[in-house]
């Protein structure tokens, strides 16, 4: 009875919709028949920006991408360009990005996780990952100065190397000494020290984190058997990251086609069985641990082997402000790299990283010129919201509200 | 499996086609003539010694200015290099688009744990087409829609072919080299009229860094 069909307009603003979301759908009652996403709203035009600036100008861009994973958006661009200046970083700074990938993976999944959870009814976690985002946000204040768009990788390996200190709270009339002094009880040491504090106490809140959901009967009865996806489907639909792995479809990059220092790491990659949105937030959550792990084994490496972070190389990295006061050569290199920036010789050349939503690839294209000819972003969530008319038909319109939460989209990437 | 026994398995796979292998073999990319692309990736994904299940990703290019820069610094005589960039003329599209514009597919195969890049140009005719890959892989959908969005490529046979990333009623391809970086309208609030209209934009184009080819990269 098509007479009977309801057609109904779902955001752009909507609590739900994750960011700026239109969805056109037709319902039979309760029962959505037809679903058509409206993208587009957050739209900037990112890649014909980056044709018209030099290489490192763009990499605060990417941050911009995936704004809940940023070092993770600018790692495939740093790649990208490295590949095709064939410069490879020191083993130090492949190290310190491998860390705050992970910790960028923390960010991301702990952000999913509250939204997913306030999405579906689940308040108290909200806050609870939140609490946690806090210190991984002071990890970025901490090494790169900004909380969110850091454009801490660079071609040849990121800025500056880890700090000696934390940043600490400070007494005023509202907060007394002696709070303060509970504030700063894991600040006294350097960054490395206070990720460490943190990678400590984290399995067990992610154990408090399960305890309030995965055995939750309404947690359950929102996620199990909802947007299942086989995995032949998954491929097919070009699904990556944790959406292919909660499919049963064993594809880590990090595993499968190791950059940075993955191959020496040891870890686990979690899949799901059912491929629904419950198999999902299962394998996310082991992720979380996983990654955990992760942190400490480079918090390990980091300390027992200092050493430099970016190269050698005044052609592509910044020299030392010291060296510039008296040395004439290191003045004319930094003037021509922060006017003009470097010449990439010609070619073409895709990169990509397991981004914490999937495979974050960006394809570079190069004339031979100080900025780039053609760059696209291949975003994870793009494809992955795709499928969104194919996940919900058929299933109940609140059931829509699991399954946006369980793509774990950021328009950011999606309409770049 | 080394690099080099994926070209000669994709060579032998695919002896029927005028194929092309550009790039060093680390970021292997093979060109194929638009015609046969339905062909070709028939036989890559199900082809069980290729088994392309995935596709990742579909980028346009558009070749109007590669390789021209907004300041030649060659020259350099005794009176110096030339003082000012020049002002960045947009060329005059051809109407026929004789290798102006090309699609990059960026293929996976996880049996294999291999990537391959297609590369094929697009008709000359006007609007320049390409086949639709999407009936083959489901994932070209969203991206051959941004694909005809934002560079104006064709895909013959998709099922749905409309704007994806652009307003409502945006006229042009903003991703095409002949296009703007300003864009062509602003929105604007009309105290007279009393709501928001649409104007020419009222910037002008102005290279904040030109644009600088150095081929040589000889500096070591």
């Amino acid at each position: 009875m098509t007479e009977s069909n309801l057609t109904l307009n779902f955001g752009p603003q909507h609590p739900a919709a994750h960011g700026v979301l239109r969805l056109i759908m037709e319902l039979d009652g309760e029962v959505v028949k037809n679903l058509d996403p409206h993208i587009g709203l957050l739209h900037r035009g990112t890649e014909k920006l980056a044709e018209i600036k030099p290489y490192n100008h763009s990499i605060g861009y990417m941050d911009r991408m995936d704004y809940v994973s940023m070092m993770c958006c600018e790692h495939p661009y740093v790649l990208a360009i490295e590949n095709l200046l064939d410069i490879t970083p020191p083993r130090r700074a492949q190290y310190i990005r491998v860390m705050f990938d992970e910790i960028t993976r923390l960010m991301n999944h702990l952000l999913w996780l509250g939204c997913h959870g306030l999405d579906i009814g689940a308040m108290a976690l909200f806050l609870y990952c939140f609490r946690e985002r806090e210190d991984l946000y002071d990890c970025y204040e901490a090494v790169s100065g900004a909380r969110m768009h850091a454009t801490y990788y660079r071609p040849g390996g990121v800025y500056r190397d880890l700090p000696e200190q934390m940043p600490k709270y400070q007494a005023n009339r509202y907060i007394s000494e002696k709070k303060v002094k509970r504030l700063n009880y894991n600040r006294e040491g350097s960054l490395l020290d206070f990720i460490e504090d943190f990678t400590d106490r984290f399995p067990s809140l992610v154990d408090e984190y399960e305890t309030l959901l995965t055995d939750n009967r309404i947690w359950k009865q929102r996620t199990v058997d909802i947007g299942v996806v086989t995995p032949e489907r998954a491929k097919d639909l070009g699904f990556t990251g944790p959406m292919l792995r909660g499919s049963g479809v064993e594809w880590d990059l990090r595993r499968k086609q190791p950059y940075e220092v993955y191959e020496e790491l040891d870890f686990l990659i979690p899949i799901g069985l059912n491929g629904d949105c419950y198999d999902r937030y299962l394998v996310r959550v082991e992720e979380m641990r996983q990654s955990n792990n992760i942190i400490q084994q480079c918090i390990q490496w980091l300390r027992d082997n200092p050493g430099p972070v970016i190269i050698d190389d005044n052609r592509y990295a910044s020299p030392k402000r010291s060296d510039m006061k008296h040395d004439m050569e290191s003045l004319i290199y930094h003037f021509k790299l922060f006017t003009e920036g470097y010449s990439v010789p010609k070619g073409e050349v895709y990169s990509a990283i397991e981004h914490p939503k999937g495979e974050f690839g960006v394809f570079l294209m190069s004339d031979g010129a100080n900025m780039p000819y053609r760059m696209k972003v291949r975003p994870p969530s793009f494809a992955h919201l795709a499928a969104i008319d194919e996940m919900s038909k058929g299933h109940m319109l609140a059931d829509v509200v699991s399954i946006i939460g369980t793509l774990d989209i950021v328009f950011g990437e999606i309409d770049r | 499996m080394d690099k080099n026994s994926n070209i000669d398995i994709i060579n032998n796979k695919l002896t029927k086609f005028n194929l092309a292998f550009l790039n060093n073999e680390q970021n292997l990319i093979l060109q194929i003539n638009q015609a046969e692309l339905i062909n070709v990736c028939k036989i890559l994904k199900t082809d069980s010694d290729l088994d392309y299940s995935m596709l990742i990703d579909v980028c346009a290019v558009d070749y109007l200015t590669y390789g021209e820069a907004d300041w030649t610094t060659n020259d350099a005589t005794n009176s110096g290099y030339s003082r000012a960039v020049k002002q960045t003329i947009i060329p005059e599209a051809d109407e026929t688009f004789t290798n102006r514009f090309a699609v990059f597919y960026q293929l996976l195969s996880l049996s294999y744990n291999k990537r391959l890049t297609l590369k094929v140009f697009t008709t000359e005719s006007n609007p320049p087409s390409v086949p639709s890959i999407n009936k083959i892989w489901n994932s070209a959908n969203w991206f051959e829609r941004e694909a005809f969005d934002l560079m104006g490529i064709h895909f013959k046979g998709h099922p749905d072919l409309r704007r994806i990333l652009t307003d409502y009623g945006f006229i042009g391809h903003p991703f095409r080299k002949d296009f703007p970086t300003n864009g062509n309208l602003e929105v604007v609030y009309d105290e007279d009229e009393e709501r928001v209209i649409y104007q020419p934009v009222s910037i002008s184009t102005r290279p904040s860094v030109p644009k600088v080819i150095r081929d040589k990269n000889d500096r070591k």
